[in-house]
């Protein structure tokens, strides 16, 4: 079921373009098009109820058939920025454990089996378990929160995510007192993730956040975007989404979730430990070792803009960090 | 075919081949398969171009010395100077389509990023090399000329470093660059040319 939330960044509703203005005549058109070709597609689908989510659809542009995307209920971030298109997030991904060259992730993550999935949740809690993913869908109402991603690698997105606050999970399984950290844990698939053989790493890929980082309700467990079950190319069906903080740190397919009392070491950290740290918030004013962090350029757009601390996020995570030195902690 | 033919048949070859990769991107671009973010693709595609022709351009005297494939050496001019087209093309991608113009943001691009300040060193180091690539300036210039020339080697090798310097972590295609020069650097020590040179007449006479 998709319920509407508001996530503590409120949106005047006079700052929303209406659709119809929003899409330009030439799109409205097509887009009309495909409305009646959706209209059609749906009638004869079997499942009803992956039709919950409103019906507003584009169309993919560039592909020999038309694919119906089910369109977000927001164009634009709360900040105005206009939210990506279906077709840039689902085919430019970072995605090691397929390849790492970004436009191939989709073609070979294609067909990889997301079904069945389970998550096992363990370490200092209380009431550890393994979790089925559709289980967790049931059990946690899905919002759709519009949030930016900020890759280390200096190139941006808006994205429409569909998920639950991670801490609605955290507070099931009741972390112990003793619990200070979360380790996350992406799926180990040599055979269908060709990446994972790569030796320049040490797989699977670890995350981790501080704990009250996970409680932050902006940490979102995602499972959608753009209104549909996440694609495996974006990290399906289960992912971490972490606003604040390089992409890299919003960990794909993840299979365990661990609480702890050490800091977790992550892929990177292990990888470049002086390039990459626990921390890794955006920071205009704190580099890589390599390149400068204090402009990005959003894909779909030329020229840059200037990096904001925490990707524009202060206001409800810079309290997080008080008395922080964030250089050395980056 | 005379000699004379089959030098120009070369070289149209050569102008061809070199051409290629600009229009496999102009062919892309226009057919929208750069992808969601064309202004990377861009810059990756010709500063690879630029790479691979550049080993090309070292590799041409070596062929010569090892080969005798004076042939080799009539393309090595050509090859430079579209070393340089590409690495124009891809800094004009970097300040049009990445930066816009926007000086301030370029300005920071280049200081406080060192594979940009490897890479911009090295478009530098090869304006008077192409300025230079006549037979005009190398009667004028005599001897300078040739070691005017040799900056060639340090080209390479700041190009290879900015290559490494901005990959993420998986070296594997930079390391295949670092040997390949390497290599096109080693054959020209002298001893080293020497030692090949003999091998070669030993091999000839008993065959």
């Amino acid at each position: 079921m998709l319920i509407k939330k508001q996530t503590g960044i409120e949106i005047p509703s006079s700052q929303l373009t209406p659709q119809s203005l929003y899409l330009s005549r030439r799109t409205f058109m097509k887009a009309a098009t495909a409305v009646t070709v959706a209209a059609l597609l749906a009638s004869c689908a079997p499942n009803e109820a992956e039709t919950a989510v409103p019906a507003i659809v584009g169309t993919v542009e560039g592909e020999g058939e038309t694919a119906v995307i089910p369109s977000p209920s927001t164009q634009t971030d709360e900040l105005g920025n206009a939210i990506n298109s279906f077709e840039e997030i689902a085919n430019y991904n970072n995605y090691y454990e397929f390849t790492t060259e970004k436009e191939d992730v989709a073609e070979l993550a294609a067909g990889y089996p997301l079904s069945p999935w389970q998550i096992e949740v363990s370490g200092m809690v209380k009431n550890p378990g393994v979790y089925d993913i559709d289980k967790i869908r049931q059990d946690f109402d899905q919002e759709e929160r519009v949030y930016r991603l900020r890759c280390v690698e200096t190139w941006a997105m808006v994205i429409p995510w569909m998920g639950f606050p991670l801490a609605k999970l955290l507070n099931k399984v009741e972390p112990t007192g003793k619990a200070a950290y979360v380790r996350f844990e992406t799926i180990h698939d040599p055979d269908n993730m060709p990446g994972q053989k790569s030796a320049w790493f040490e797989w699977p890929y670890i995350e981790g956040l501080r704990l009250d980082e996970a409680m932050n309700d902006l940490t979102l467990l995602a499972t959608g975007l753009y209104g549909q079950e996440l694609l495996p190319q974006n990290g399906g069906p289960v992912r971490l989404v972490v606003p604040w903080k390089y992409g890299f740190k919003s960990i794909k397919s993840i299979v365990k979730i661990e609480l702890t009392d050490k800091i977790p070491t992550s892929l990177w950290m292990a990888s470049a430990p002086n390039e990459y740290g626990f921390y890794a918030n955006v920071n205009p004013n704190v580099d890589h070792p390599r390149w400068s962090q204090g402009a990005e350029r959003v894909i779909g757009k030329n020229g840059r803009q200037h990096t904001t601390l925490y990707n524009g996020y202060a206001e409800q995570v810079a309290h997080l960090y008080d008395g922080m030195d964030l250089a050395a902690n980056f | 075919m005379n000699k004379k033919q089959k030098r120009q048949l070369l070289q149209t070859m050569a102008h061809l081949l070199a051409l290629l990769p600009l229009a496999l991107l102009i062919w892309d671009n226009s057919q929208t398969q750069l992808g969601a973010d064309p202004t990377n693709a861009i810059i990756l595609r010709t500063g690879k171009t630029a790479l691979i022709l550049l080993m090309f351009t070292l590799a041409c005297s070596p062929v010569n010395t090892l080969f005798r494939w004076g042939w080799a050496m009539a393309l090595r001019k050509m090859l430079g100077l579209y070393v340089i087209l590409y690495v124009i093309l891809h800094l004009l991608t970097f300040a049009w389509l990445d930066y816009l113009f926007d000086w301030e943001f370029i300005w920071e691009a280049v200081l406080d990023q060192r594979f940009v300040l490897v890479g911009f060193t090295a478009f530098l180091l090869l304006i008077p090399l192409a300025v230079t690539s006549n037979r005009y300036s190398m009667r004028k210039l005599g001897k300078r000329w040739r070691q005017l020339h040799r900056l060639i080697y340090l080209i390479g090798i700041l190009s290879v470093i900015h290559f490494m310097w901005l990959v993420k972590n998986v070296y594997t295609e930079p390391i295949i660059f670092a040997v390949i020069l390497g290599i096109l650097l080693l054959l020209r020590i002298p001893s080293v040319k020497r030692r090949i040179a003999k091998w070669r007449k030993g091999h000839r006479f008993s065959g």
